[in-house]
């Protein structure tokens, strides 16, 4: 019996959040619970992949400056939440350590971001659109360094996670939980976005620009709209991270963590939204297992990123979820 | 007024240096289509080759000739091994598999040279400094440089525009299938200029390896500069390469001079001062977003 596309992608989506659902369970049942913090990792990795996939796979944007606003995403927090703790108000604003206060801001900074960046980068296509976006989130990265206020190069620590009524975050599982929840959401709003009719002219813009101009689309409104859905996607991931690691560096915005991330969305299969994520696992697997291996590790992963790509176009998980994009 | 002479001197001197890298990372890409970080890598490899023969040799020669064999060589390596399958397809493949290979380099450099930055004395024929006008002396490696700057614009001035190989970039450039369909190996024709720009990466290379760090990582610093020229002279073009690298020089050069100077008649010292260096590291991005808002093809788009 055939599956149509959508119920298959429907299917795997749903065992795999069935699966992920029940690590912290499984972790604890074999008595190691650090795993969750591991899972916790791939889980806040696949977001912003997922966002990425939005731009690069179905608006063949290909943005080489991700972290920027995985960046930013986290810095906001992380700022606020130094405001509260010891550097008194900022810009008059006790500041808050809610989550339902602080993400919101942390989104809207990230929006903002992708707003500019991408109403400048748009003005390109192509290998200019790679060079430049990668050197905006370089841009972000030198402002990083030099905010000296807020640690520079140190970075900052965020000493407390937010808190979110309910829910304690301070506890592994729940904040697993928590990161699980808000990535099948995202994922879900993805999947609705890009089979709407916005996502139908996005695609339509990706096969040919000039046919869709031609049958009355507007190329820049659609794409700059699924920049910043992505800016804000992946600046969600960057909020997390700060929550998970207790510390944002610039680190967040340099040129190798945008590059990571192309990585792990090519790993997954490009345009599949769901393959990121396996994507993401498995770039962080490897990443442990290597570095656990030997301090040389790149000498290693740097040839299996050339493999995939000579290997074909469907990533690792692309075949089975119908991922077909680019050459 | 001498601290205006040594400041423009000094963008003229950044200038040539990214230059050198431009030219051929924008030849790679007007012909062949090819987004190749490892641009970056091969200026990495050229200053080390260089750092490597001059500890053993001590002399600048053997350091030059060593940074441009070893550049061109890993160049060509590279270019049969892997980036020869990426021709064909999409820019975002080839620069994942780009930033695989600076991984791999960056560990593969760190692993054979070490981890300690080697040091690289001037020659004793370009140390000191000449003066070019009362009171003012400036040192001759830079004076060298920006020569050889010169030197490498004139000859790809020539190359491309007087000899079989030039013309053949140049029609590649317009229309890779006519030309390959007129006989031409254009498979061989990429190999050359692919090995043209690794070359001048090692030049570019061993030129600023008494003057900058060498160490890891100075490739991608100087590579996301080299873009932004790029982008900014239009992308494929070897005139708008010269016109960004000079363009680029300048203002970094002269931003880092004047801009904490100008902050502080206007703000607090200690506020004044860390806004003045990041406004310094940003300007060249400014300046992108500012010509990119008028003209977003570049100042000299390759083709119209």
């Amino acid at each position: 019996m055939a599956m149509t596309l959508s119920t298959r992608r429907t299917w795997i989506g749903l065992v795999g959040l069935f699966l992920l659902a029940l690590v912290p369970t499984g972790a604890e049942a074999s008595g190691t619970p650090y795993l969750v913090n591991l899972a916790t990792r791939f889980l806040i990795y696949g977001l912003a992949a997922v966002s990425l996939d939005l731009v690069i796979g179905y608006g063949a944007m290909v943005s080489f400056g991700h972290a920027m606003f995985f960046a930013t995403g986290g810095y906001v927090v992380a700022i606020i939440a130094h405001h509260v703790a010891e550097a008194g108000p900022l810009f008059g604003w006790e500041g808050s350590m809610q989550a339902l206060v602080v993400w919101p801001i942390a989104l809207a900074c990230c929006a903002l971001l992708g707003a500019l960046v991408g109403y400048l980068a748009l003005r390109t296509r192509g290998v200019q659109f790679i060079m430049i976006t990668l050197a905006f989130g370089q841009l972000v990265y030198i402002v990083l360094m030099s905010l000296q206020v807020y640690g520079a190069d140190d970075g900052l620590l965020m000493n407390e996670r937010n808190q979110l009524p309910g829910v304690n975050l301070d506890n592994p599982n729940q904040f697993y939980y928590v990161c699980l929840a808000i990535l099948a959401i995202w994922t879900w709003i993805c999947a609705h976005v890009v089979s709407s009719r916005f996502g139908m002219v996005l695609q339509a813009l990706r096969q040919s620009e000039r046919r869709a101009i031609n049958l009355g689309a507007a190329p820049t409104p659609y794409r700059l709209t699924a920049f910043i859905l992505s800016a804000i996607g992946t600046g969600m991931a960057g909020v997390l991270w700060a929550n998970y690691a207790g510390l944002v560096t610039p680190d967040m915005a340099a040129w190798s963590k945008s590059g990571e991330l192309m990585a792990i969305v090519i790993l997954g299969g490009v345009g599949t939204l769901l393959g990121p994520i396996g994507g993401a696992a498995v770039f962080l697997g490897l990443e442990q297992t290597l570095s656990a291996w030997t301090e040389h590790w790149m000498l290693v992963m740097g040839p299996i990123l050339v493999l995939v790509v000579l290997a074909g176009r469907n990533g690792l998980f692309g075949r089975w979820l119908g991922g077909d994009h680019g050459r | 007024m001498t601290l205006l002479l040594e400041q423009v001197l000094n963008g003229l001197q950044y200038g040539a240096m990214l230059f050198m890298l431009a030219a051929g990372l924008t030849l790679i890409f007007g012909i062949m289509g090819v987004v190749n970080l490892t641009h970056g890598s091969f200026y990495m490899v050229g200053a080390y080759c260089a750092a490597f023969a001059i500890a053993h040799t001590g002399s600048f020669l053997a350091a030059i000739v060593a940074a441009l064999v070893g550049a061109c060589a890993y160049g060509l390596l590279i270019e049969v091994t892997v980036v020869r399958r990426l021709y064909q397809r999409d820019h975002l493949y080839q620069v994942l598999a780009t930033f695989g290979l600076i991984l791999f380099t960056n560990e593969a450099v760190s692993l054979i040279f070490g981890r300690r930055p080697p040091l690289v004395d001037t020659p004793a024929i370009l140390s000191g400094a000449v003066t070019l006008a009362p009171g003012f002396q400036y040192p001759v490696m830079r004076l060298a440089f920006i020569a050889i700057g010169a030197l490498v614009a004139i000859g790809l001035w020539y190359l491309v525009n007087k000899t079989r190989v030039g013309m053949l970039v140049r029609a590649g450039a317009d229309d890779r299938e006519m030309v390959s369909a007129m006989g031409v190996d254009i498979g061989r024709l990429y190999t050359i200029v692919f090995g043209l720009g690794a070359l001048l990466c090692g030049l570019a290379g061993v030129m600023a390896a008494p003057l900058l760090a060498v160490e890891i990582g100075m490739g991608e610093r100087v590579l996301i500069t080299t873009f932004v020229v790029i982008v900014i002279g239009g992308v494929g073009s070897v005139r708008g390469a010269l016109a960004g690298a000079l363009l680029v020089g300048m203002v970094d050069s002269l931003g880092r001079a004047y801009l904490p100077t100008l902050l502080e008649k206007v703000l607090s010292p200690e506020i004044a001062a860390p806004l003045a260096a990041g406004l310094a590291s940003a300007s060249i991005y400014l300046l992108m977003a500012i010509v990119l808002i008028v003209k977003p093809m570049g100042l000299f788009p390759a083709r119209a």
